[in-house]
């Protein structure tokens, strides 16, 4: 039980409260000021590109994370295999984002080929007996389900 | 016999630690209170989780997609043209609020009950102001902008092209004229009698007209809404051809209003336990179970999941 524990001091108490205000803070703040500067906000004809901007971002927010729930949860400071049990399972979402993503992207370039086959002209003519050769449009319904 | 009872049994040994499983020990040297509180926040995890990676995979699936810097940058006060500026401050609030709350769990280990209760208004004041500041935010795209779940005017373009003045519109073969009062305003524009579309001139929600007729592929833009109907703007592509601005993609709205609107609901959850919890210590009935205040403990780490939510909401819709 945590009573068994000498209790923090007041100064060790606003050490935590302190450090974490101005940590999540200043991280929140670059944050935005990435956003604003790549976008091109702040200094006129300076743009940032997503590849640096998007990892830079994912990487501060899952500090973030890792602070609130290692100092504000206090999750770093329970005995390991407590931890290990809250965290252990979140790692099936590195599976979940990979994944869905990818699909995300398999969607799009489906829809794009439909589109594509869409804006062909459509033969109009009236098919000749024998099936020469496959018109293009043929296996457009393939993607529509 | 008593020869045998004298005979250690090998499996005596590895069961020495049995005891553990008779109860009053606590194996992660936490109560069952906490412990399980934290799987529930587990299970909410992926709740969310599941949301954002929904969003991820619809909006990785659509070649256009509303840019944030450009959607949010509307404030209180008529404050336009202030990108990221409004969330920034929401999302300031709730840091503070998760900050307060730490201090009232810090008070409720002290048993301070005065310290816990000042520091836990602290808390529902922040979380309040974080709600209201949701509330305009979500009334201002429904009212002003016109985003439903249904429906999403704020899009980027696909390709490059010119938006159309009037007289451009007016020679659009096989369209008539139409004049209609919207918003109190005479608007003018042309209707295909072929298949209805509508061709309207570009201009924001004041009626003005851009600064550059022009566009790059890729830039923001915003129908035009107002009582209930959208203006397309008609523009031309490189290649001559004559386009009406599509709508933006659907899933932008009902994913913003309800992902958002979940964590405002898990915000407003907090609330209410905050508001019983802060009753509870104000009555003494914390102090006197002697255990360091631990339902203040447990609700605050509820509060700071509430934030920790956030950062990834704030990354998914608003940052990225």
């Amino acid at each position: 039980m945590s009573h068994g524990h000498a209790l923090p001091s007041h100064e060790d108490n606003m050490r935590v409260v302190i450090k974490g205000f101005i940590l999540l803070l200043i991280i929140t703040l670059v944050e935005v000021g990435i956003a604003l500067i790549g976008n091109g906000h702040l200094i006129h004809g300076f743009h940032l590109s997503k590849w640096i901007m998007v990892p830079v971002m994912c990487l501060l927010s899952f500090y973030k994370a890792y602070y609130i729930v290692s100092e504000f949860m206090h999750l770093g400071h329970e005995t390991r295999g407590m931890a290990m049990s809250v965290v252990l399972p979140t790692l099936l979402l590195v599976w979940g984002i990979i994944a869905f993503l990818w699909e995300g992207d398999a969607w799009r370039n489906n829809r794009k080929r439909v589109d594509d086959k869409e804006k062909l002209p459509v033969n109009t003519q009236p098919m000749k007996e024998k099936k020469t050769s496959s018109l293009p449009l043929d296996n457009a319904y393939l993607f529509r389900g | 016999m008593a020869q045998d009872t004298a005979v250690k049994l090998p499996e005596q040994e590895h069961h020495k630690d049995e005891h553990l499983w008779e109860g009053g020990t606590e194996p992660f040297k936490t109560s069952y209170g906490k412990l399980m509180m934290w799987y529930f926040l587990l299970s909410d995890a992926f709740t969310f989780a599941g949301f954002l990676i929904a969003y991820g995979a619809l909006r990785f699936s659509m070649e256009a997609w509303p840019i944030p810097d450009f959607v949010f940058s509307t404030a209180p006060f008529n404050i336009h043209h202030a990108p990221l500026i409004f969330v920034t401050f929401m999302t300031f609030v709730l840091i503070v609020s998760s900050v307060t709350v730490l201090r009232a769990v810090q008070e409720g280990k002290n048993e301070n009950e005065g310290g816990v209760i000042k520091w836990m208004i602290a808390t529902i004041i922040g979380g309040g102001i974080f709600l209201g500041c949701q509330a305009w935010e979500w009334t201002n795209l429904i009212v002003q902008e016109g985003t439903t779940v249904f429906n999403n005017p704020f899009s980027t373009h696909v390709e490059a092209g010119k938006y159309l003045t009037l007289d451009e519109i007016s020679q659009i073969p096989k369209t008539t004229k139409v004049e209609e009062t919207i918003h109190g305003k005479n608007v003018v524009y042309y209707q295909s009698v072929v298949d209805g579309t509508k061709y309207f001139t570009k201009a924001d929600h004041n009626g003005k007209a851009p600064e550059s007729m022009d566009f790059a592929n890729g830039s923001s833009y915003l129908v035009t809404y107002h009582d209930g109907k959208y203006m397309n703007a008609a523009y031309k592509t490189a290649d001559g051809t004559i386009k009406t601005e599509p709508m933006g993609p659907k899933a932008f709205g009902a994913l913003f209003f309800f992902i958002t609107g979940f964590h405002g609901f898990h915000v407003f959850s907090g609330l209410v336990i905050l508001s019983v919890i802060t009753l509870n210590v104000w009555s003494g009935m914390y102090k006197k179970r002697q255990n360091g205040h631990e339902m203040v403990e447990k609700v605050g780490l509820y509060w700071h999941f509430v934030d920790l939510v956030w950062v990834f909401v704030f990354l998914a819709f608003y940052l990225i």
